[in-house]
């Protein structure tokens, strides 16, 4: 209920506050990503479109519930391999391929690394993570690498 | 933590639940007739059998068979239930999964009865429901009690988890000394204030008259001298009857068990913290393959909901990149090396005179204070001139290392462990100098006691004596204030313990004051009208000093620790301290501090501030150890008074209030003809717990390597099984494309393309790897097509062509086809 509460804040014009009656809503990701929570993520639009339905980052309650339930605290360690996997891998297509890989860098960096910088990085991440040489991490490259991270769990959520 | 989690797991599915509800209400009438229709559609498909569609109703007639497939069923729902958020579902799908699982089991349990035992069951059913929900509500509960838990969360999402770990280690701190107060206070203080002799009874007890007009003076209090001086919060204060009141309270029994039991109970949790510590770090030794990736994946820290903060992290993130690659590029590459050797010779040659420095101006500082105490009508400087210095040393010494740490240059993380090494050894030296100095002091107040004694007894002798004159008319006797006394060296002590504490109490406060939260002021309010910007150049606003602050929370500690024994209120007054300094640096924190730019890992470091911890612990339980063990007691003070050793009390105890042969069978234990051997048994168990947990852990390192050396072969194999099979089918595939152009038989190709899939698939079958089964897949549909049977004889030269497709993103896909 807190969690609808905060949705509902979000776009108090748009949500109604009995929820019985309109179940279809959405808030606009331009909104979602003016939460506090959010706003100084630099991968919230990622995050806003893994949640939402059809990834452009609009979501319903629901999604918006998912994506604080994953994010939580007590979600397991497994789902939140899984969605993270599904939020560093900026174009869909499953695997996290080198031009993933430095959309991280540059977010995470803020672009303050050199050209050579990033793509030497991006090289020795696949290098490590690279299970099977195919140049790029795979879902399961990605969780076998995530779960021996020792502060994964501690990182990677949002509190509400 | 992990019970925290735990119950945070407890909230969340509250919540979802909540949401449940307030979903079901808007979809119920839907779902109604919804659900019931697929449950028997699905019974309908799961049985195969139409009786159990009315099963509902003819539940008796259900064959033991049936019966116990539904159970099974139902467990196999429960079991969805229950990992219902495991699965990476959206969650409309969850609930009206869960919602369909939810209905089944309440359907189906009930049934699961035969006759009578079915309201059995139900209610069975009805009452775990019942207390889960119980459990769960209880659990909440105790999550609402944890302290401070909000305000933490609060700080953590500002500050990060490393500062956030200071709290925590600030509020664990807390919880030992409640406990420990409890105890003491429980324990000692209240059966002394309820059933001992009252206030002015005894001489032990009373103002003496020289001091009792000043006695009440706020100047007098603040020393902790006056009627605080004789007060319970001191050792003093109490008797040496062996039993007070009417429970026969055996007080001296009691202190010295208690005082015994707080080093017990202190030692006991915190070995027990860091063994849970090292518990929870056990894979940190793997993470040295994934440096990158793990820089790259988790180092962003998704709490942060500051903007401040967030700059911070990205500018740490960039510089640790920029490390890594520059360690990656030069492993070694060391230049001037024997300038550095030098820098760091002379770095700790400085810090040495610095601590030798600080050492030895406390010793003369507390040699001092010791003539300042016999003289008359000192200023309030000269009284309080150790504790000043102690804590000045405290102020400035830190930032003073770390100037001159900067000219040796380590790597920032060597550097900090550095840096909380000296401030370590800097406490610890002016603390052992203030205990040596305090010693001596003991020894010379010791060695007047004698003299002091044979006074004291020829006064009331002469007192009695002179009673004589007039035997028939008793005189009263003496009033206690009156009679002369010793020097009580137990409360000596205490008091300096005690003032010592609240010294550093008002100066961690003060520092906080002005130096985090009028600098703030300042730089906030004076950015307006200044000539260079002030947030940003340069006093800026104070860093949280997480080392310094928990270094300084240890020192208190082992003081408390030391002091305890000697003035039982200390710990009462540490338990306050520590209360108001969670408020005060909290809003501190809070109001006027900026997050660390280099943000250190918290959970790695938590073990080595235990030890530090445990080190403290070690080193104030040898003082008190030693003058309980070998110093006599004054004479005429503190509930071991008139016994040559304070330990002697047990013996007592021993003799007097237990059967004899008990008392024999201690003497028989204390007898060092048992002790020795009990005391070599006991390392030899050591010696053995080590060697095997040594084994264990090269064991364990083993079985890591193994672990890594086959992730490396199968890593290798892997890509080479890869390669192996491109060429294997591009091989096969050539050849059936030159028996084809040979033969110029049509069915051929299709057949060969079709070989070389199912070679392919064969030697790549058993690798794990998804990815690759993939783009077999992907491969098997695209050859087929590319190639349909009876195309003519050059095809063979469109099949070499379609493999890079198939294996586009493989390694072999670069061989060129020959």
């Amino acid at each position: 209920t807190r969690l609808f509460y905060r949705y509902q804040d979000l776009a108090p014009q748009l949500v109604p506050l009995d929820y019985t009656s309109c179940p279809d809503v959405k808030v606009p990701y331009e909104l979602i990503g003016t939460m506090p929570e959010l706003k100084d993520n630099p991968f919230r639009l990622r995050i806003a479109q893994v949640f939402s339905e059809d990834g452009d980052g609009h979501m319903t309650l629901n999604n918006f519930l998912d994506m604080f339930s994953v994010m939580s605290e007590m979600a397991p360690r497994d789902l939140k391999a899984y969605y993270a996997f599904k939020i560093y891998d900026f174009n869909n297509d499953d695997y996290i391929c080198m031009w993933d890989l430095e959309q991280t860098v540059t977010k995470l960096t803020r672009g303050e690394l050199s050209a050579e910088e990033v793509s030497l990085v991006c090289e020795k991440v696949l290098d490590e993570a690279d299970g099977d040489h195919d140049g790029r991490l795979s879902l399961e490259d990605f969780q076998n690498m995530i779960l021996r991270a020792p502060d994964f769990l501690s990182t990677f959520h949002i509190r509400i | 933590q992990k019970r925290s989690t735990a119950q945070r797991t407890r909230e969340g599915r509250k919540k979802k639940d909540g949401r449940a509800s307030l979903k079901e209400q808007r979809a119920s009438p839907k779902k109604e007739k919804e659900v019931p229709k697929k449950e028997m559609w699905k019974q309908l498909k799961k049985h195969r059998s139409p009786s159990l569609a009315s099963s509902a109703s003819a539940g008796e007639s259900l064959s033991e068979e049936e019966l116990a497939r539904i159970l099974e069923q139902v467990e196999e729902k429960k079991k969805l239930i229950t990992h219902m958020r495991n699965k990476p579902w959206p969650m409309a799908k969850k609930l009206t999964e869960l919602r369909e699982a939810q209905e089944f089991v309440e359907k189906y349990e009930g049934a699961l009865g035969k006759g009578k035992g079915k309201r059995l069951y139900a209610y069975r059913m009805l009452m775990t429901k019942k207390w889960i929900k119980f459990k769960r509500d209880f659990d909440n509960f105790k999550t609402q009690c944890i302290p401070w838990e909000m305000k933490i969360k609060d700080i953590e999402s500002h500050f990060g988890s490393s500062v956030a770990s200071y709290f925590i280690f600030l509020r664990w701190m807390y919880g030992v000394n409640l406990v420990l107060f409890g105890l003491i206070f429980g324990l000692v203080i209240i059966p002394e204030v309820l059933m001992g002799m009252p206030y002015g009874s005894i001489p032990r007890k009373t103002v003496p008259r020289a001091e009792e007009e000043r006695a009440m003076d706020f100047s007098v209090l603040w020393d902790f001298e006056g009627y605080i001086k004789y007060s319970a919060l001191f050792y003093g204060y109490y008797n040496d009857q062996r039993t007070i009141g009417w429970l026969r309270y055996r007080l001296p029994m009691a202190y010295f068990m208690v005082g015994v039991s707080v080093f017990g109970y202190s030692l006991m949790i915190v070995i027990r913290s860091m063994a849970s510590n090292t518990q929870g770090s056990t894979s940190e030794g793997e993470s040295d393959n994934f440096t990158f990736s793990f820089k790259m994946f988790t180092s962003w820290d998704y709490l942060i909901g500051n903007s401040e903060t967030a700059d911070n992290k990205y500018v740490s993130i960039t510089t640790s990149f920029k490390e890594s690659i520059v360690d990656e590029q030069e492993s070694n590459k060391e230049e001037n090396i024997h300038l550095t050797r030098f820098l760091r010779v002379l770095a700790n040659f400085l810090i040495i005179c610095c601590l030798c420095g600080s050492g030895y101006l406390i010793y003369f500082v507390v040699k001092r204070s010791q003539e300042f105490s016999k003289m008359q009508n000192v200023s309030w400087y000269e009284r309080n001139e150790v504790e000043i210095v102690m804590s000045l040393l405290g102020m400035f010494c830190p930032p003073l290392f770390e100037t001159i740490a900067a000219l040796e240059n380590y790597h920032p993380r060597i550097g900090l462990k550095w840096q909380l090494g000296r401030i370590f050894a800097l406490f610890l030296g002016n603390l052992y100098t203030f205990l040596l100095a305090l010693m001596d002091d003991v020894h010379l107040k010791l060695s007047n006691e004698e003299t002091i004694k044979n006074i004291t007894h020829w006064t009331l002798f002469n007192y009695y004596n002179s009673s004589g004159w007039n035997e028939s008319v008793p005189r009263p006797p003496l009033h206690p204030a009156d009679v002369p006394r010793g020097s009580c060296w137990e409360t000596a002590v205490g008091i300096e313990f005690v003032r010592l504490t609240v010294s550093d109490m008002l100066v961690t406060y003060i520092t906080i004051l002005l130096g985090d939260f009028l600098r703030a002021c300042f730089v906030r309010f004076m950015n307006y009208c200044w000539c260079w910007d002030l947030e940003a150049g340069f006093p800026s606003y104070a860093e949280f000093d997480i080392s310094g602050n928990v270094l300084g929370l240890i020192f208190n500690q082992g003081m408390i620790w030391m002091g305890s024994f000697y003035a039982p209120g200390l710990v009462g007054i540490n338990v306050l301290r520590l209360l108001t300094s969670m408020y005060f640096q909290c809003w501190a924190v809070m109001s006027s501090n900026v997050p660390h730019e280099r943000v250190f890992k918290a959970s790695r470091s938590n073990n080595f501030y235990m030890g530090l911890l445990l080190l403290v612990l070690f080193l104030s339980l040898l003082p008190v150890a030693y003058t309980i063990m070998s110093l006599p007691p004054s004479f005429d003070c503190g509930p071991f008074s008139g016994k040559n050793r304070m330990y002697d009390v047990i013996q007592e105890t021993v003799e007097n209030d237990f059967p004899t042969f008990l008392g024999k069978i201690f003497a028989f234990i204390a007898n060092p003809g048992l002790i020795i051997p009990a005391i070599l048994l006991m390392f030899l168990a050591i010696y053995y717990l080590n060697s095997v947990s040594k084994t264990l852990s090269r064991a364990n390192a083993q079985l890591r390597k193994k672990i890594q050396a086959l992730r490396e072969v199968e890593k290798s194999h892997k890509s080479v099984k890869g390669r192996a099979t491109a060429r294997d089918s591009e091989d096969t595939a050539k050849g059936s494309s030159k028996n084809a152009t040979k033969v110029l038989f049509p069915g051929t190709m299709p057949h060969s393309a079709s070989q070389s899939q199912t070679l392919g698939k064969k030697v790549q079958g058993p690798g794990t790897s998804s990815s690759a089964s993939g783009t077999m897949l992907s491969a098997s549909s695209h050859l087929p097509i590319s190639r349909p049977p009876g195309i003519r004889p050059d095809s063979g030269h469109a099949g070499p062509q379609t493999h890079p497709g198939r294996s586009a993103s493989r390694k072999s896909a670069q061989r060129p086809p020959h």
